[in-house]
């Protein structure tokens, strides 16, 4: 998507849905590109895969319209809709080998047998599963049976892919290797994926964007780094990555720039560019720091914009990382600090006191 | 043998059973295999062992066609009743979204009274001066009574299917209800509407419920004696009757055990076609 004007696949224009007297979906409006890695991010019952199923056609919006690549999709039933999914469960077929259940779609279009073998085993290749046509369903692993149901996508040649939570059954490290795989598939064929998921971290691995939805609403469409580096609003903040809240007042000043004053942390002008666009400065109470924009400064030589002293209060150890939870001067609560455990840099213990280094940029304000 | 601890806990609970079962089953059918391959002389048993009795129950004509006759018509009944239990079955599993307790209980209505009131029920119902009968005439659909209706064959099917149709319906209600809600989902997502998902994902996973079915209807109606006594006719008896004489008027006890025996390799042998054919068309289900 790199220089070329991105082009409109899916449209969705206020879209409502009702069930019974529950509004699971409060107009939803937003677009979705061409061969765009697209994921609709939220907690539970926040309506990411009732969307899902209505861009999919198993839903009917109460209100409102989606347009797939310009056509309105309202009555047209999921078996004629250009989209196809990804079970959550896979739904492969327990009655069909794995070459059944890939080709299942194509029995209906008009091709030949010896046709529908050779786009299966495309397909089949495609997913690192060539040869394995003749396999019944329940031989397969979990992981295997994820690659089938996304053969059995891909072989329709749809212009959406829809994925309905499809790593969440899958243990870490297959997950992790999936969501990579998933990813470099994507951008090979150039479909556009839509993937819904409660898993931030999945959503910032593998998307191109990201639609961060709350009770029915969506609230910010950003990619991964905007989100993570601006989220707008403390509840979007609080479900991407881990985040220290810590008390703040916030005044506007000459020349554009906004004064912070954090009493944990100390004073901070904010340039322009550094604030949210639309914020009400007088409602800002609290600001919002990720532990990796906070250092432990371990030795003389090392130095921060700004230090502030503070205390070690526990530490978690992973191997690779630390986070410590660090009492600053005047907090309520603990922050979390994170360090990579590099080359001469040793693990320090709870009660001791510290050096904490941060500087303007570690500082987010949300509207 | 040294049995494990829960190897033993799973004897102990099973032996009850197992008793009863080696008692009531085991024991009469070896009895019967026995009888079968003796003969009788007026008022004892010749125990010398000999194939006369299949020579006699294989090969005469009238053994034959009573064996064909409940083949015939036990074959029609469980058409009959599986064909119209599927669909109660699908309503029940697919459309019934509350109450499905309650619509089971009202389907096990029939069983309230015995099995016999209801065949006599059906007399009633069917017969000449019957509930139909004067029904039809009172609405002036006809002028005289129907008589096709009772002592033949169909009295039989109709009696026998209404009798067994909870007992496949029941099967193939599990069945349905096991079925992923979401492969028919992905059947319509790849482009299926709902008549082709029926019969390439519904049916053939049903295929377990359906051959269940068709062998607790057919198996049983084969030696089904009592309603086609009170509703067969004379061209309504069924070979089960034929046994029933020879144990009882005809005194010969080995030529209704052969009889019994050859009736029952007879359903063994089709059960097992059922069985494969179903697994066949169902394909590979755990």
């Amino acid at each position: 998507m790199t220089g070329k004007d991105p082009r409109a696949i899916i449209r969705m224009q206020d879209v409502t849905k009702f069930f019974g007297s529950f509004q699971a979906l409060k107009g939803i409006t937003t677009t979705i590109n061409e061969g765009e890695f697209f994921s609709l991010l939220g907690p539970s019952g926040c309506g990411k895969t009732t969307l899902l199923r209505m861009i999919a056609g198993f839903d009917e919006p109460t209100d409102g319209a989606i347009y797939i690549g310009d056509e309105p999709m309202a009555g047209i039933p999921a078996n004629q809709r250009p989209t196809n999914m990804v079970f959550q469960s896979y739904a492969i077929f327990p009655h069909l080998n794995v070459a059944d259940n890939v080709g299942y779609g194509l029995k209906r279009k008009r091709m030949s047998r010896a046709e529908i073998a050779a786009e299966v085993e495309k397909s089949l290749a495609m997913v690192d599963l060539a040869g394995y046509g003749k396999r019944a369903a329940h031989e397969l692993s979990g992981g295997q049976r994820q690659r089938v149901a996304l053969a059995r996508a891909l072989v329709m040649r749809p212009k959406v892919v829809l994925l309905d939570e499809p790593l969440s059954a899958l243990d870490k490290k297959l997950r992790e290797q999936m969501q990579v795989e998933l990813r470099q598939l994507q951008q090979s064929i150039g479909i556009t994926f839509i993937l819904v998921t409660h898993d931030q971290e999945e959503a910032l691995i593998m998307s191109d964007r990201i639609a961060v939805m709350f009770e029915g609403q969506i609230e910010q469409v950003a990619t991964p780094e905007q989100l993570y580096r601006h989220p707008v609003s403390r509840r979007v903040a609080s479900f991407i990555g881990v985040m220290t809240l810590l008390d703040a007042r916030a005044t506007a000043q000459p020349g554009n720039t906004v004064r912070v004053d954090i009493p944990a942390l100390g004073t901070v002008d904010l340039p322009a560019a550094r604030v949210p666009e639309g914020i009400d400065l007088a409602k800002v109470e609290k600001i919002g720091v990720h532990p990796e924009m906070l250092t432990i400064l371990q030795d003389e030589h090392e130095t921060a914009e700004r230090v502030v002293e503070a205390e070690v209060a526990s530490r978690s150890y992973y191997g690779d990382m630390t986070y410590y939870s660090v009492l600053l001067p005047g907090a309520n609560a603990p922050a979390t600090i994170s360090m990579r455990n590099t080359f001469g840099r040793s693990v320090i213990d709870p009660g001791a006191k510290v050096k904490v280094g941060w500087g303007q940029d570690s500082i987010i304000l949300f509207k | 043998m040294r049995l494990s601890r829960e190897g033993r806990q799973g004897l102990t609970l099973i032996s009850p059973t197992l008793a009863y079962a080696l008692v009531m089953l085991a024991a009469p059918l070896t009895m019967v295999v026995t009888f079968s391959f003796w003969t009788q002389n007026y008022l004892d048993l010749d125990t010398t062992l000999t194939l006369d009795n299949y020579r006699e129950a294989w090969g005469t004509p009238i053994y034959q066609v009573l064996l064909l006759r409940s083949l015939k018509i036990s074959l029609i009944v469980t058409f009959v009743t599986v064909l119209l239990a599927f669909p109660v079955a699908y309503f029940l599993s697919f459309k019934v979204k509350r109450r499905k307790a309650l619509w089971l209980f009202l389907i096990t209505i029939p069983f309230w009274t015995s099995y016999l009131l209801r065949v006599f029920l059906w007399k009633v119902i069917l017969g000449y001066n019957g509930v139909l009968n004067s029904a039809l005439m009172g609405m002036g659909f006809i002028d005289e009574p129907m008589t096709f209706l009772l002592y033949n064959l169909n009295a039989v099917v109709l009696t026998l299917a209404h009798a067994w149709a909870p007992f496949a319906i029941l099967p193939i209600f599990v069945a349905l209800e096991k079925i992923d809600r979401s492969l028919l989902e992905a059947a319509e997502d790849l482009g299926d509407g709902k008549i082709r998902q029926f019969f390439r994902v519904t049916l053939p996973l049903a295929m377990p419920g359906v051959v269940a079915s068709t062998l607790i209807v057919l198996i049983p109606t084969i030696g089904d004696f009592i309603t086609p006594k009170l509703v067969g006719g004379t061209d309504g008896l069924m070979i089960a009757n034929m046994i029933q004489i020879q144990f009882g008027k005809a005194n010969n006890a080995p030529l209704g055990a052969a009889l019994a025996i050859t009736s029952m390799l007879v359903v063994a042998s089709i059960s097992v076609v059922i069985f494969l054919a179903g697994k066949k068309f169902g394909g590979k289900v755990e």
